[in-house]
């Protein structure tokens, strides 16, 4: 029988009940999802299924919902199942104070450095993950840089000098906090004299 | 004299813990290092020549995209996409485009799809062609890169008949193309047909059945279908291993469903497969592109000037109707200030790039920029099984391993 989008959803229902929920279909891709703590169960339920097959991870990541209290922090898995040719993606949320979701990496090999990733600009915990460590950023970098609240750059850095593009400088368009064009912050707190420079 | 006795028996170097004991030499390859053709380091340890495990450090070029991508309106993505794999920009470019056009509900023309798979396809032969050169350096040949690098030359030639850069292409608008292709772009296409297969002929000759590659390449760097459907892996390394997995034929986009070609498959997974892969790939595309090129000739007249879809509130009106017209007006500034809102959803599409399926994850929260928007990179994903590819081996063949795998680091750290 033909594998749709409905035979995997009542499947689903079937094998999880009311614990897998939020069945959508975006742009024909089935997207569901479950409790975090059910994420492997369900993984591996669409791995060793004979229908199912959902057998290759094509990509993992996270979002950031900030008003969402309690499930701020989605990782979201896509699936493909290469011989149907079938893609699904599935959710789970997890709340932003302990995000702890269990590592796929015993199923998934791709899963690692995905998972590294995703901690690196989210701070997902994945429990059980050989080796969590930042991958893309510095390793000394204690912010989440993903988060919705970071800003798009770095407010405390102070090697650039951004007076030429009209911020920073003596009289401190564009910035609030710091000044930029300072060599060193001990030089940008001391006072200004208003005035001295003309743009 | 009591003293020399008392001075010698003293430790004045300051030795790392346990480094008198261990037997395995750490070598730094990379970040910076000519056979890493990229910024990524790879930490090893050699027993001798074998080695025996391997740390890889990446993110030396990460420059954000996906945070800046969420300060952006669609068409300011592209320039990011294109610096991604930038060997082959105008694949991620295209594949930028028919996310935003999946998300957008857009229908784009047959003759615009048409000359999209020609560039793609001669963005795919720029890569493969650097690829397969670079192994062949990296075991000692240099002629043949140097050879074949003329002709990537006139691939960045054709590109800058088009959109006028020749590496980071920003090729394409989200609806078609910026202009269309003149007469100057066709004759060095049709050049570049005529002249590529002799050339890509000679080139096969030096290596293919070279005793020496053959013996550097064959049986080193392997990996079974299992392990590299496990670890991610797509494009010619996943098909050097025996899956034929390809996304122009699994979820055809931009009418590949009209072409007619093949996909070529290896079967052990090591450096040799993966080279002859890319070398028959080179020759499917270079087949597509000739059928793709007739198909663009059939059109005549009027629809012969079709190079875009009409979609006035992503694509940029012609300049005489906004001096004259209110709406095209209208419309210009919409678009150049950012404010046109994008319908909410959430959409992945992916394409067959260099690499494997470069994957566009999109999310929209009916604003002018996207919620989220995640790249799904094939290099980052299947570098994690380089330990995996060489452990055991030998150091230069771990150098081949890395050329061979047609590591690039832009897509790797985004």
């Amino acid at each position: 029988m033909a594998l749709t989008n409905e035979y995997i959803k009542t499947r689903l229902l079937e094998r999880f009940g009311e614990q897998v929920s939020g069945f959508t279909e975006s742009y024909d891709m089935l997207t569901f999802e479950a409790p975090k703590d059910l994420n492997l169960k369900v993984l591996n339920f669409l791995y060793d299924d004979e229908q199912l097959k959902f057998r290759f991870l094509t990509t993992l990541c996270a979002v950031h919902y900030p008003e969402n209290k309690g499930r701020e922090l989605a990782v979201v898995y896509h699936l493909h199942n290469i011989v149907d040719n079938i893609r699904i993606r599935f959710k789970v949320y997890t709340d932003i104070v302990q995000p702890d979701i269990y590592t796929a990496t015993g199923l998934f090999s791709a899963a690692n450095w995905l998972e590294r990733e995703t901690y690196d600009f989210y701070g997902v915990n994945f429990i059980g993950h050989p080796n969590l460590k930042r991958i893309l950023n510095v390793d000394e970098m204690d912010y989440f840089p993903m988060r919705k609240e970071y800003p798009l750059e770095d407010q405390t850095r102070i090697d650039k000098d951004d007076e030429m593009f009209g911020r920073g400088g003596k009289l401190g368009f564009g910035t609030d906090t710091t000044d930029h064009g300072k060599a060193t912050i001990a030089e940008a707190e001391k006072p200004r004299d208003a005035g001295a420079d003309v743009i | 004299m009591g003293r020399s006795g008392g001075a010698m028996a003293e430790q004045h170097i300051k030795l790392p813990e346990g480094s008198i004991e261990k037997t395995t030499t750490t070598l730094n390859l990379g970040p910076t290092h000519p056979a890493t053709h990229g910024v990524f380091q790879n930490i090893l340890e050699l027993d001798g020549e074998r080695i025996v495990s391997a740390e890889q450090t990446i993110g030396y070029i990460h420059r954000a995209f996906e945070k800046i991508a969420e300060r952006r309106p669609l068409y300011q993505i592209t320039p990011l996409t294109d610096r991604m794999n930038y060997c082959s920009s105008p694949i991620n470019n295209m594949g930028w485009h028919l996310t935003c056009e999946k998300l957008l509900n857009i229908k784009v023309p047959k003759r615009v799809d048409y000359l999209r798979v020609i560039i793609m396809e001669l963005a795919r032969i720029g890569d493969h062609l650097i690829c397969n050169s670079i192994v062949g350096v990296d075991a000692g040949a240099y002629t043949g890169f140097l050879y074949l690098m003329q002709y990537r030359e006139l691939i960045y030639e054709i590109w800058e008949e088009v959109c006028g850069s020749r590496l980071t292409t920003n090729i394409g608008r989200i609806g078609g193309f910026e202009r269309n292709f003149n007469d100057i772009a066709f004759q060095k296409l049709e050049k570049f047909l005529r002249e590529y297969p002799k050339v890509l002929k000679e080139f096969e000759n030096l290596f293919q059945r070279n005793r020496i590659f053959m013996d550097r390449t064959m049986g080193t760097g392997a990996i079974s279908a299992e392990r590299a459907l496990n670890y991610g892996f797509t494009g010619p390394n996943l098909r050097a291993a025996g899956v034929d997995y390809d996304v122009r034929i699994h979820t055809p986009y931009s009418s590949y469903e009209d072409f007619d070609f093949t996909i070529p498959v290896g079967t052990t997974g090591d450096n040799y497969d993966r080279w002859l892969v890319r070398s028959q790939e080179m020759w499917q595309s270079l087949n597509i592109i000739e059928q793709a090129y007739k198909k663009v000739q059939e059109f005549k007249g009027a629809e012969a000037e079709v190079y875009h879809a009409d979609v006035p509130e992503y694509y940029l009106p012609e300049k005489e109707d906004v001096y004259t017209k209110m709406e095209a007006l209208i419309w210009h500034f919409k678009i150049i200030m950012g404010e046109i809102n994008m319908p909410v959803g959430e959409v992945y599409q992916s394409v067959e790039g260099g690499n494997g399926e470069l994957g566009f994850y999109l999310i929209s929260d009916g604003g002018r920029t996207p919620y989220r928007l995640h790249f799904r990179r094939p290099c980052f994903i299947y570098y994690q099984a380089f330990e995996e590819l060489v452990k055991g081996g030998m150091l230069s063949d771990a150098i081949i391993t890395m050329s061979s795998l047609n590591l690039i680091a832009g897509e790797m750290d985004s």
